[in-house]
Protein backbone atom coordinates (compact mmCIF):
# COMPACT_ATOMS: atom_id res chain seq x y z
CA UNK A 1 0.00 0.00 0.00
CA UNK A 2 2.91 2.30 0.70
CA UNK A 3 4.32 1.31 -2.69
CA UNK A 4 1.06 2.59 -4.23
CA UNK A 5 1.51 5.81 -2.26
CA UNK A 6 5.04 6.36 -3.56
CA UNK A 7 4.01 5.53 -7.12
CA UNK A 8 0.84 7.65 -7.22
CA UNK A 9 1.50 10.33 -4.60
CA UNK A 10 -2.11 9.84 -3.44
CA UNK A 11 -2.40 10.67 0.29
CA UNK A 12 -5.18 8.07 0.62
CA UNK A 13 -2.60 5.28 0.31
CA UNK A 14 -0.35 6.91 2.89
CA UNK A 15 -3.24 6.98 5.38
CA UNK A 16 -4.11 3.37 4.54
CA UNK A 17 -0.52 2.18 4.90
CA UNK A 18 -0.12 4.03 8.22
CA UNK A 19 -3.22 2.37 9.66
CA UNK A 20 -2.08 -1.17 8.79
CA UNK A 21 1.41 -0.31 10.04
CA UNK A 22 -0.11 0.56 13.41
CA UNK A 23 -1.82 -2.83 13.48
CA UNK A 24 1.53 -4.45 12.61
CA UNK A 25 3.22 -2.42 15.39
CA UNK A 26 0.77 -3.78 17.98
CA UNK A 27 1.46 -7.37 16.92
CA UNK A 28 5.19 -6.73 16.78
CA UNK A 29 5.30 -5.13 20.25
CA UNK A 30 3.36 -7.98 21.83
CA UNK A 31 5.38 -10.68 20.07
CA UNK A 32 8.86 -9.19 20.31
CA UNK A 33 11.23 -10.94 22.73
CA UNK A 34 8.74 -13.68 23.64
CA UNK A 35 11.19 -16.13 22.04
CA UNK A 36 13.67 -15.34 24.82
CA UNK A 37 11.55 -17.49 27.14
CA UNK A 38 12.38 -20.42 24.89
CA UNK A 39 16.08 -19.73 25.43
CA UNK A 40 15.54 -19.78 29.20
CA UNK A 41 13.68 -23.07 28.93
CA UNK A 42 16.45 -24.63 26.83
CA UNK A 43 18.95 -24.01 29.58
CA UNK A 44 16.77 -24.98 32.52
CA UNK A 45 14.34 -27.64 31.37
CA UNK A 46 16.10 -29.06 28.32
CA UNK A 47 19.79 -29.08 29.21
CA UNK A 48 20.54 -32.48 27.62
CA UNK A 49 18.79 -31.41 24.44
CA UNK A 50 20.39 -27.96 24.25
CA UNK A 51 23.85 -29.42 24.83
CA UNK A 52 23.25 -32.22 22.30
CA UNK A 53 22.15 -29.76 19.55
CA UNK A 54 24.11 -26.70 20.67
CA UNK A 55 26.52 -26.40 17.78
CA UNK A 56 23.80 -26.84 15.18
CA UNK A 57 21.41 -24.32 16.69
CA UNK A 58 24.17 -21.82 17.47
CA UNK A 59 24.81 -20.75 13.86
CA UNK A 60 21.23 -20.22 12.63
CA UNK A 61 20.11 -18.54 15.85
CA UNK A 62 23.17 -16.27 15.93
CA UNK A 63 22.51 -15.23 12.32
CA UNK A 64 18.88 -14.60 13.21
CA UNK A 65 19.85 -12.55 16.23
CA UNK A 66 22.44 -10.40 14.51
CA UNK A 67 21.20 -9.96 10.96
CA UNK A 68 17.44 -9.93 11.28
CA UNK A 69 17.29 -8.16 14.63
CA UNK A 70 19.50 -5.26 13.53
CA UNK A 71 17.85 -5.07 10.11
CA UNK A 72 14.41 -4.98 11.68
CA UNK A 73 15.20 -2.63 14.54
CA UNK A 74 17.09 -0.09 12.43
CA UNK A 75 14.54 0.19 9.67
CA UNK A 76 11.62 -0.26 12.04
CA UNK A 77 12.57 3.11 13.57
CA UNK A 78 12.66 4.78 10.14
CA UNK A 79 9.31 3.17 9.31
CA UNK A 80 7.61 4.73 12.34
CA UNK A 81 9.64 7.87 13.08
CA UNK A 82 10.70 8.76 9.57
CA UNK A 83 7.49 9.68 7.72
CA UNK A 84 8.41 13.37 7.51
CA UNK A 85 12.14 13.05 8.05
CA UNK A 86 13.35 10.89 5.18
CA UNK A 87 12.37 10.87 1.52
CA UNK A 88 9.38 8.84 0.34
CA UNK A 89 11.65 6.35 -1.40
CA UNK A 90 13.93 5.94 1.64
CA UNK A 91 10.87 5.31 3.79
CA UNK A 92 9.50 2.78 1.34
CA UNK A 93 12.84 0.95 1.23
CA UNK A 94 12.84 0.84 5.06
CA UNK A 95 9.36 -0.64 5.09
CA UNK A 96 10.36 -3.33 2.61
CA UNK A 97 13.53 -4.05 4.60
CA UNK A 98 11.47 -4.53 7.78
CA UNK A 99 9.34 -7.02 5.86
CA UNK A 100 12.44 -8.81 4.52
CA UNK A 101 14.09 -8.77 7.98
CA UNK A 102 11.02 -10.28 9.59
CA UNK A 103 11.00 -13.04 7.01
CA UNK A 104 14.73 -13.64 7.52
CA UNK A 105 14.07 -14.03 11.25
CA UNK A 106 11.55 -16.69 10.42
CA UNK A 107 14.00 -18.39 8.04
CA UNK A 108 16.65 -19.09 10.69
CA UNK A 109 14.18 -20.19 13.34
CA UNK A 110 12.60 -22.55 10.83
CA UNK A 111 15.99 -23.90 9.74
CA UNK A 112 16.57 -24.85 13.40
CA UNK A 113 13.11 -26.41 13.64
CA UNK A 114 13.57 -28.30 10.36
CA UNK A 115 16.83 -29.77 11.62
CA UNK A 116 14.99 -31.28 14.57
CA UNK A 117 12.54 -32.91 12.14
CA UNK A 118 15.26 -33.99 9.69
CA UNK A 119 18.76 -33.87 11.23
CA UNK A 120 21.41 -33.48 8.50
CA UNK A 121 24.79 -31.85 7.97
CA UNK A 122 26.21 -32.83 11.36
CA UNK A 123 28.63 -35.26 12.98
CA UNK A 124 28.21 -36.50 16.54
CA UNK A 125 31.28 -35.94 18.70
CA UNK A 126 31.38 -38.56 21.51
CA UNK A 127 34.04 -36.57 23.40
CA UNK A 128 31.70 -33.65 23.91
CA UNK A 129 28.28 -35.31 23.39
CA UNK A 130 27.47 -32.60 20.88
CA UNK A 131 26.40 -32.67 17.28
CA UNK A 132 28.85 -30.55 15.32
CA UNK A 133 27.91 -28.90 12.08
CA UNK A 134 30.01 -30.24 9.20
CA UNK A 135 27.94 -28.83 6.34
CA UNK A 136 26.22 -25.47 6.98
CA UNK A 137 24.45 -25.50 3.61
CA UNK A 138 23.06 -28.99 4.18
CA UNK A 139 21.46 -27.63 7.35
CA UNK A 140 20.35 -24.27 5.91
CA UNK A 141 19.11 -25.59 2.57
CA UNK A 142 17.76 -28.97 3.60
CA UNK A 143 14.57 -29.70 1.63
CA UNK A 144 12.61 -29.80 4.87
CA UNK A 145 13.92 -26.36 5.89
CA UNK A 146 13.22 -24.65 2.56
CA UNK A 147 9.76 -26.18 2.36
CA UNK A 148 8.99 -25.31 5.97
CA UNK A 149 10.09 -21.71 5.40
CA UNK A 150 7.84 -21.30 2.36
CA UNK A 151 4.91 -23.04 4.06
CA UNK A 152 5.16 -21.05 7.30
CA UNK A 153 5.72 -17.61 5.79
CA UNK A 154 2.95 -17.99 3.20
CA UNK A 155 0.74 -19.16 6.06
CA UNK A 156 1.55 -15.84 7.76
CA UNK A 157 0.66 -13.94 4.55
CA UNK A 158 -2.69 -15.74 4.29
CA UNK A 159 -3.39 -15.01 7.94
CA UNK A 160 -2.60 -11.32 7.42
CA UNK A 161 -4.76 -11.18 4.28
CA UNK A 162 -7.79 -12.70 6.04
CA UNK A 163 -7.24 -10.36 9.00
CA UNK A 164 -7.19 -7.30 6.69
CA UNK A 165 -10.33 -8.48 4.87
CA UNK A 166 -12.14 -9.20 8.16
CA UNK A 167 -11.31 -5.82 9.70
CA UNK A 168 -12.22 -4.04 6.45
CA UNK A 169 -15.55 -5.92 6.34
CA UNK A 170 -16.27 -4.62 9.84
CA UNK A 171 -15.87 -1.04 8.58
CA UNK A 172 -18.25 -1.78 5.71
CA UNK A 173 -20.74 -3.26 8.14
CA UNK A 174 -20.51 -0.06 10.21
CA UNK A 175 -20.69 1.99 7.01
CA UNK A 176 -17.38 3.68 7.86
CA UNK A 177 -14.23 4.19 5.80
CA UNK A 178 -15.79 2.52 2.76
CA UNK A 179 -13.15 3.43 0.18
CA UNK A 180 -10.38 2.39 2.57
CA UNK A 181 -12.15 -0.89 3.31
CA UNK A 182 -12.91 -1.78 -0.32
CA UNK A 183 -9.39 -1.09 -1.53
CA UNK A 184 -7.85 -2.93 1.42
CA UNK A 185 -10.07 -5.93 0.66
CA UNK A 186 -9.08 -5.86 -3.02
CA UNK A 187 -5.35 -5.89 -2.30
CA UNK A 188 -5.61 -8.41 0.55
CA UNK A 189 -7.78 -10.85 -1.43
CA UNK A 190 -5.40 -11.00 -4.41
CA UNK A 191 -2.34 -11.20 -2.14
CA UNK A 192 -4.08 -13.84 -0.02
CA UNK A 193 -5.06 -15.98 -2.99
CA UNK A 194 -1.54 -15.92 -4.49
CA UNK A 195 -0.06 -16.74 -1.07
CA UNK A 196 -2.57 -19.52 -0.53
CA UNK A 197 -1.71 -21.15 -3.86
CA UNK A 198 1.97 -21.19 -2.85
CA UNK A 199 0.93 -22.40 0.61
CA UNK A 200 -1.00 -25.35 -0.86
CA UNK A 201 1.89 -26.17 -3.19
CA UNK A 202 4.36 -26.16 -0.30
CA UNK A 203 1.89 -28.18 1.80
CA UNK A 204 1.97 -30.82 -0.90
CA UNK A 205 5.79 -30.75 -0.74
CA UNK A 206 5.62 -31.00 3.03
CA UNK A 207 3.49 -34.16 2.81
CA UNK A 208 6.06 -35.71 0.48
CA UNK A 209 8.88 -34.94 2.90
CA UNK A 210 6.92 -36.22 5.88
CA UNK A 211 6.18 -39.46 4.02
CA UNK A 212 9.90 -40.04 3.44
CA UNK A 213 11.39 -38.65 6.63
CA UNK A 214 8.68 -38.99 9.29
CA UNK A 215 6.38 -41.79 8.10
CA UNK A 216 4.87 -42.25 11.58
CA UNK A 217 3.72 -38.63 11.54
CA UNK A 218 1.99 -39.14 8.19
CA UNK A 219 0.31 -42.34 9.43
CA UNK A 220 -0.99 -40.44 12.50
CA UNK A 221 -2.16 -37.52 10.32
CA UNK A 222 -4.31 -40.00 8.39
CA UNK A 223 -5.28 -42.26 11.32
CA UNK A 224 -3.83 -45.04 9.17
CA UNK A 225 -3.06 -48.25 11.06
CA UNK A 226 -2.76 -50.98 8.41
CA UNK A 227 -2.02 -50.03 4.86
CA UNK A 228 -1.94 -51.55 1.40
CA UNK A 229 -0.55 -50.52 -2.02
CA UNK A 230 -2.69 -47.73 -3.45
CA UNK A 231 -3.40 -46.11 -0.09
CA UNK A 232 -6.51 -43.93 0.21
CA UNK A 233 -6.52 -40.46 1.72
CA UNK A 234 -9.19 -39.46 4.23
CA UNK A 235 -11.13 -36.38 3.09
CA UNK A 236 -13.38 -36.25 6.16
CA UNK A 237 -13.54 -38.71 9.00
CA UNK A 238 -14.28 -39.42 12.64
CA UNK A 239 -11.83 -41.69 14.42
CA UNK A 240 -13.07 -44.58 16.52
CA UNK A 241 -12.16 -43.55 20.11
CA UNK A 242 -12.22 -47.27 21.03
CA UNK A 243 -9.11 -47.94 18.95
CA UNK A 244 -6.27 -47.06 21.27
CA UNK A 245 -2.62 -47.77 20.54
CA UNK A 246 -2.04 -48.85 24.19
CA UNK A 247 -4.37 -51.81 23.54
CA UNK A 248 -1.83 -53.18 21.10
CA UNK A 249 0.29 -54.08 24.15
CA UNK A 250 -2.41 -55.04 26.65
CA UNK A 251 -5.30 -56.34 24.56
CA UNK A 252 -4.20 -56.95 20.95
CA UNK A 253 -7.43 -58.79 20.05
CA UNK A 254 -9.56 -55.79 21.06
CA UNK A 255 -7.20 -53.52 19.14
CA UNK A 256 -7.49 -55.73 16.05
CA UNK A 257 -11.30 -55.83 16.22
CA UNK A 258 -11.80 -52.09 16.57
CA UNK A 259 -12.24 -50.29 13.24
CA UNK A 260 -10.09 -47.17 12.84
CA UNK A 261 -12.96 -44.86 11.85
CA UNK A 262 -16.58 -44.42 12.91
CA UNK A 263 -17.20 -42.58 9.67
CA UNK A 264 -15.02 -41.51 6.79
CA UNK A 265 -15.03 -40.36 3.21
CA UNK A 266 -11.82 -41.20 1.42
CA UNK A 267 -10.27 -40.63 -1.97
CA UNK A 268 -8.99 -43.94 -3.36
CA UNK A 269 -5.22 -44.03 -3.94
CA UNK A 270 -5.08 -40.36 -2.86
CA UNK A 271 -2.32 -40.79 -0.29
CA UNK A 272 -0.16 -42.82 -2.68
CA UNK A 273 -0.54 -40.12 -5.33
CA UNK A 274 0.23 -37.40 -2.77
CA UNK A 275 3.40 -39.12 -1.60
CA UNK A 276 5.11 -39.80 -4.94
CA UNK A 277 2.53 -39.35 -7.72
CA UNK A 278 2.20 -43.11 -8.20
CA UNK A 279 -1.21 -44.60 -7.51
CA UNK A 280 0.01 -48.01 -6.34
CA UNK A 281 2.63 -46.79 -3.83
CA UNK A 282 2.54 -48.42 -0.41
CA UNK A 283 2.28 -45.78 2.31
CA UNK A 284 2.92 -47.53 5.63
CA UNK A 285 0.42 -47.30 8.47
CA UNK A 286 1.21 -47.22 12.19
CA UNK A 287 1.23 -51.01 12.60
CA UNK A 288 3.29 -51.44 9.42
CA UNK A 289 5.94 -49.07 10.76
CA UNK A 290 5.99 -50.84 14.13
CA UNK A 291 6.45 -54.22 12.43
CA UNK A 292 8.73 -53.04 9.60
CA UNK A 293 9.29 -55.13 6.49
CA UNK A 294 8.08 -52.61 3.89
CA UNK A 295 10.34 -51.01 1.29
CA UNK A 296 11.39 -47.40 1.78
CA UNK A 297 13.97 -45.03 0.29
CA UNK A 298 16.73 -43.92 2.67
CA UNK A 299 18.58 -40.56 2.94
CA UNK A 300 20.94 -41.56 0.14
CA UNK A 301 18.16 -42.58 -2.23
CA UNK A 302 18.69 -46.34 -1.78
CA UNK A 303 15.73 -48.69 -1.49
CA UNK A 304 15.77 -50.59 1.79
CA UNK A 305 13.57 -52.82 3.88
CA UNK A 306 12.33 -50.98 6.97
CA UNK A 307 13.44 -52.66 10.19
CA UNK A 308 10.87 -53.30 12.95
CA UNK A 309 10.91 -50.75 15.77
CA UNK A 310 12.13 -53.44 18.18
CA UNK A 311 15.23 -53.90 16.02
CA UNK A 312 15.82 -50.14 16.04
CA UNK A 313 15.46 -50.18 19.83
CA UNK A 314 18.18 -52.84 20.04
CA UNK A 315 20.45 -50.84 17.73
CA UNK A 316 19.74 -47.71 19.77
CA UNK A 317 20.83 -49.52 22.92
CA UNK A 318 24.03 -50.58 21.14
CA UNK A 319 24.68 -46.95 20.17
CA UNK A 320 24.20 -45.75 23.77
CA UNK A 321 26.39 -48.60 25.03
CA UNK A 322 29.01 -47.52 22.45
CA UNK A 323 28.93 -43.97 23.86
CA UNK A 324 29.24 -45.28 27.42
CA UNK A 325 32.15 -47.59 26.50
CA UNK A 326 33.83 -44.82 24.58
CA UNK A 327 33.78 -42.62 27.66
CA UNK A 328 35.14 -45.38 29.88
CA UNK A 329 37.89 -46.20 27.38
CA UNK A 330 38.80 -42.51 27.07
CA UNK A 331 39.07 -42.19 30.87
CA UNK A 332 41.31 -45.27 30.97
CA UNK A 333 43.43 -44.07 28.05
CA UNK A 334 42.53 -47.22 26.10
CA UNK A 335 42.86 -46.16 22.45
CA UNK A 336 41.83 -49.53 21.01
CA UNK A 337 38.76 -49.67 23.25
CA UNK A 338 37.89 -46.14 22.17
CA UNK A 339 38.08 -47.10 18.47
CA UNK A 340 35.90 -50.18 19.00
CA UNK A 341 33.33 -48.24 21.03
CA UNK A 342 33.33 -45.40 18.48
CA UNK A 343 32.64 -47.87 15.65
CA UNK A 344 29.79 -49.41 17.67
CA UNK A 345 28.32 -45.95 18.33
CA UNK A 346 28.55 -44.68 14.77
CA UNK A 347 27.33 -47.91 13.17
CA UNK A 348 24.13 -47.55 15.16
CA UNK A 349 23.92 -43.78 15.53
CA UNK A 350 20.91 -43.42 13.17
CA UNK A 351 18.94 -45.39 15.78
CA UNK A 352 20.43 -43.66 18.86
CA UNK A 353 17.15 -42.29 20.22
CA UNK A 354 15.40 -45.65 19.97
CA UNK A 355 17.66 -46.86 22.76
CA UNK A 356 15.54 -44.83 25.20
CA UNK A 357 12.22 -46.21 23.97
CA UNK A 358 10.66 -48.66 26.43
CA UNK A 359 8.14 -50.30 24.10
CA UNK A 360 7.54 -49.96 20.34
CA UNK A 361 4.17 -48.21 20.72
CA UNK A 362 5.95 -45.33 22.50
CA UNK A 363 7.03 -44.05 19.08
CA UNK A 364 3.40 -43.43 18.09
CA UNK A 365 2.29 -39.80 18.56
CA UNK A 366 -1.16 -38.77 19.79
CA UNK A 367 -3.20 -40.02 16.82
CA UNK A 368 -6.54 -38.19 17.42
CA UNK A 369 -4.87 -34.82 18.01
CA UNK A 370 -2.63 -35.15 14.93
CA UNK A 371 -5.46 -36.51 12.76
CA UNK A 372 -8.03 -33.83 13.63
CA UNK A 373 -5.48 -30.99 13.55
CA UNK A 374 -4.39 -32.08 10.06
CA UNK A 375 -7.93 -32.36 8.74
CA UNK A 376 -9.04 -29.07 10.31
CA UNK A 377 -6.04 -27.40 8.65
CA UNK A 378 -6.80 -28.92 5.23
CA UNK A 379 -10.56 -28.21 5.39
CA UNK A 380 -9.97 -24.60 6.47
CA UNK A 381 -7.30 -24.24 3.76
CA UNK A 382 -9.93 -25.28 1.19
CA UNK A 383 -12.42 -22.87 2.74
CA UNK A 384 -9.98 -19.96 2.46
CA UNK A 385 -9.35 -20.78 -1.19
CA UNK A 386 -13.08 -20.39 -1.87
CA UNK A 387 -13.26 -17.37 0.42
CA UNK A 388 -10.57 -15.47 -1.53
CA UNK A 389 -12.16 -16.35 -4.89
CA UNK A 390 -15.61 -15.21 -3.68
CA UNK A 391 -14.05 -12.04 -2.26
CA UNK A 392 -12.26 -11.19 -5.52
CA UNK A 393 -15.43 -11.87 -7.53
CA UNK A 394 -17.69 -9.85 -5.22
CA UNK A 395 -15.24 -6.99 -5.03
CA UNK A 396 -14.94 -6.86 -8.82
CA UNK A 397 -18.73 -6.77 -9.20
CA UNK A 398 -19.05 -4.22 -6.31
CA UNK A 399 -21.28 -6.67 -4.41
CA UNK A 400 -19.53 -6.73 -1.03
CA UNK A 401 -21.18 -3.67 0.49
CA UNK A 402 -24.63 -5.02 -0.53
CA UNK A 403 -24.34 -8.36 1.24
CA UNK A 404 -24.22 -8.39 5.03
CA UNK A 405 -23.72 -12.16 5.12
CA UNK A 406 -20.39 -11.73 3.38
CA UNK A 407 -19.26 -9.11 5.91
CA UNK A 408 -20.11 -11.39 8.81
CA UNK A 409 -18.41 -14.31 7.05
CA UNK A 410 -15.27 -12.22 6.61
CA UNK A 411 -15.28 -11.21 10.29
CA UNK A 412 -15.86 -14.83 11.38
CA UNK A 413 -12.96 -15.89 9.17
CA UNK A 414 -10.45 -14.07 11.41
CA UNK A 415 -10.58 -16.61 14.28
CA UNK A 416 -10.78 -19.43 11.71
CA UNK A 417 -7.49 -18.42 10.08
CA UNK A 418 -5.76 -18.45 13.48
CA UNK A 419 -7.21 -21.90 14.18
CA UNK A 420 -5.97 -23.08 10.76
CA UNK A 421 -2.48 -21.77 11.42
CA UNK A 422 -2.25 -23.29 14.89
CA UNK A 423 -3.63 -26.61 13.63
CA UNK A 424 -0.68 -26.72 11.20
CA UNK A 425 1.76 -26.30 14.09
CA UNK A 426 -0.03 -29.00 16.07
CA UNK A 427 0.45 -31.39 13.13
CA UNK A 428 4.14 -30.48 12.85
CA UNK A 429 4.98 -30.65 16.55
CA UNK A 430 2.56 -33.19 18.06
CA UNK A 431 2.97 -35.42 15.01
CA UNK A 432 6.73 -35.74 15.57
CA UNK A 433 6.41 -36.93 19.15
CA UNK A 434 8.12 -38.55 21.00
CA UNK A 435 11.12 -37.00 19.24
CA UNK A 436 12.76 -33.71 20.08
CA UNK A 437 15.27 -34.65 17.37
CA UNK A 438 13.89 -37.19 14.93
CA UNK A 439 15.20 -40.69 15.73
CA UNK A 440 18.07 -39.31 17.84
CA UNK A 441 16.62 -37.89 21.04
CA UNK A 442 13.18 -38.54 22.52
CA UNK A 443 11.59 -36.06 24.94
CA UNK A 444 12.32 -38.30 27.94
CA UNK A 445 16.07 -38.20 27.29
CA UNK A 446 16.14 -34.52 26.32
CA UNK A 447 14.90 -33.03 29.59
CA UNK A 448 16.96 -31.87 32.57
CA UNK A 449 16.45 -33.39 35.95
CA UNK A 450 14.22 -30.48 37.05
CA UNK A 451 11.48 -31.22 39.49
CA UNK A 452 7.96 -31.41 38.04
CA UNK A 453 6.69 -28.84 40.56
CA UNK A 454 9.05 -26.20 39.13
CA UNK A 455 7.94 -26.95 35.58
CA UNK A 456 4.29 -26.71 36.68
CA UNK A 457 4.93 -23.37 38.40
CA UNK A 458 6.63 -21.83 35.38
CA UNK A 459 3.93 -23.22 33.08
CA UNK A 460 1.25 -21.47 35.16
CA UNK A 461 3.34 -18.28 35.09
CA UNK A 462 3.62 -18.45 31.31
CA UNK A 463 -0.08 -19.06 31.03
CA UNK A 464 -0.80 -15.97 33.16
CA UNK A 465 1.81 -13.82 31.37
CA UNK A 466 0.66 -14.76 27.87
CA UNK A 467 -3.01 -14.41 28.80
CA UNK A 468 -2.31 -10.87 30.03
CA UNK A 469 -0.41 -10.15 26.81
CA UNK A 470 -3.29 -11.53 24.75
CA UNK A 471 -5.82 -9.38 26.62
CA UNK A 472 -3.56 -6.33 26.19
CA UNK A 473 -3.12 -7.06 22.48
CA UNK A 474 -6.82 -7.54 21.81
CA UNK A 475 -7.70 -4.45 23.86
CA UNK A 476 -5.23 -2.26 21.95
CA UNK A 477 -6.14 -3.76 18.58
CA UNK A 478 -9.87 -3.19 19.13
CA UNK A 479 -9.15 0.39 20.20
CA UNK A 480 -7.00 1.11 17.12
CA UNK A 481 -9.57 -0.49 14.81
CA UNK A 482 -12.44 1.36 16.44
CA UNK A 483 -10.65 4.68 15.99
CA UNK A 484 -10.00 3.80 12.36
CA UNK A 485 -7.52 5.09 9.81
CA UNK A 486 -8.88 8.63 10.15
CA UNK A 487 -7.68 8.94 13.75
CA UNK B 1 31.22 15.32 9.37
CA UNK B 2 31.23 12.24 11.68
CA UNK B 3 29.82 14.24 14.61
CA UNK B 4 27.17 15.68 12.40
CA UNK B 5 26.04 12.23 11.26
CA UNK B 6 25.92 10.88 14.83
CA UNK B 7 24.05 13.99 15.92
CA UNK B 8 21.52 13.54 13.13
CA UNK B 9 20.97 9.91 14.12
CA UNK B 10 20.64 10.89 17.78
CA UNK B 11 18.14 13.65 16.91
CA UNK B 12 16.19 11.27 14.70
CA UNK B 13 15.63 8.84 17.57
CA UNK B 14 15.25 11.59 20.21
CA UNK B 15 12.58 13.44 18.26
CA UNK B 16 10.93 10.18 17.27
CA UNK B 17 10.55 9.04 20.86
CA UNK B 18 9.59 12.52 22.03
CA UNK B 19 6.83 12.91 19.47
CA UNK B 20 5.53 9.37 19.87
CA UNK B 21 1.75 8.85 19.70
CA UNK B 22 -0.13 7.49 22.77
CA UNK B 23 -0.28 4.13 20.97
CA UNK B 24 3.50 4.09 20.58
CA UNK B 25 3.97 4.99 24.25
CA UNK B 26 1.61 2.19 25.36
CA UNK B 27 3.44 -0.34 23.18
CA UNK B 28 6.84 0.70 24.55
CA UNK B 29 5.49 0.41 28.08
CA UNK B 30 4.34 -3.14 27.34
CA UNK B 31 7.72 -4.04 25.82
CA UNK B 32 9.62 -2.65 28.83
CA UNK B 33 7.33 -4.37 31.33
CA UNK B 34 7.63 -7.61 29.42
CA UNK B 35 11.42 -7.46 29.32
CA UNK B 36 11.52 -6.62 33.02
CA UNK B 37 9.35 -9.64 33.89
CA UNK B 38 11.41 -11.90 31.65
CA UNK B 39 14.90 -10.86 32.71
CA UNK B 40 14.43 -9.70 36.30
CA UNK B 41 11.79 -12.14 37.51
CA UNK B 42 11.67 -15.25 35.31
CA UNK B 43 15.35 -15.45 34.45
CA UNK B 44 16.66 -14.52 37.91
CA UNK B 45 14.32 -16.56 40.07
CA UNK B 46 12.95 -19.38 37.94
CA UNK B 47 15.32 -20.19 35.09
CA UNK B 48 18.78 -21.04 36.33
CA UNK B 49 20.68 -22.87 33.57
CA UNK B 50 20.97 -26.52 34.59
CA UNK B 51 24.55 -26.73 33.32
CA UNK B 52 25.48 -23.37 34.86
CA UNK B 53 26.81 -25.11 37.96
CA UNK B 54 29.73 -26.44 35.90
CA UNK B 55 32.56 -24.13 35.05
CA UNK B 56 34.10 -25.93 32.09
CA UNK B 57 32.72 -27.46 28.89
CA UNK B 58 34.37 -30.74 29.84
CA UNK B 59 32.33 -30.95 33.03
CA UNK B 60 29.18 -30.09 31.12
CA UNK B 61 29.92 -32.80 28.54
CA UNK B 62 30.54 -35.36 31.28
CA UNK B 63 27.26 -34.47 32.96
CA UNK B 64 25.26 -34.80 29.70
CA UNK B 65 27.03 -38.04 28.70
CA UNK B 66 26.23 -39.45 32.12
CA UNK B 67 22.57 -38.51 31.66
CA UNK B 68 22.46 -39.91 28.14
CA UNK B 69 24.07 -43.22 29.02
CA UNK B 70 21.85 -43.93 32.04
CA UNK B 71 18.89 -45.46 30.27
CA UNK B 72 17.37 -47.37 33.19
Amino acid sequence: METYYVRTGNEFWKRTAKFWMNIFAVNFAIGVATGIILEFQFGTNWSNYSWFVGDIFGAPLAIEGILAFFLESTFFAIMFFGWNKVSKNAHLISTWLVAIGTNLSALWILVANAWMQYPVGMQFNPDTARNEMVDFWAVALSPVATNKFIHTTTNGYVLAAVFVIGVSAWYLLKKREEEFARKSIKIAAVFGLISLIVLIWSGDGSATHVAKKQPMKLAAMEGLYKSHPGTSIIAIGILNPGKKIEDLNTNPLKFENEKPYLFHISIPQGLSLLVNRKKDTFVPGIEDILKGGYIYTDKNGNEKTAPPIEERMEKGKLAIEGLSNYRKAASAGDEEGKATAYAQLMDNFDHFGYGYIKQPTDVVPNVPLTFYAFHIMVILGGYFFLFFIITIYMEKKSLIAKHKWYMWLAIASIPLVYICSQAGWVVAEVGRQPWTIQDLLPVGAAVSGVNPGSVRTTLVMFFVLFTILLIAELGILFKVIKKGPGA
Amino acid sequence: MRTSMFKRIWLFYYEGFKGMTPLGKTLWLIIILKLFIMFFILRLFFFQPDLGRYSSDEEKSNHVIENLTQTE
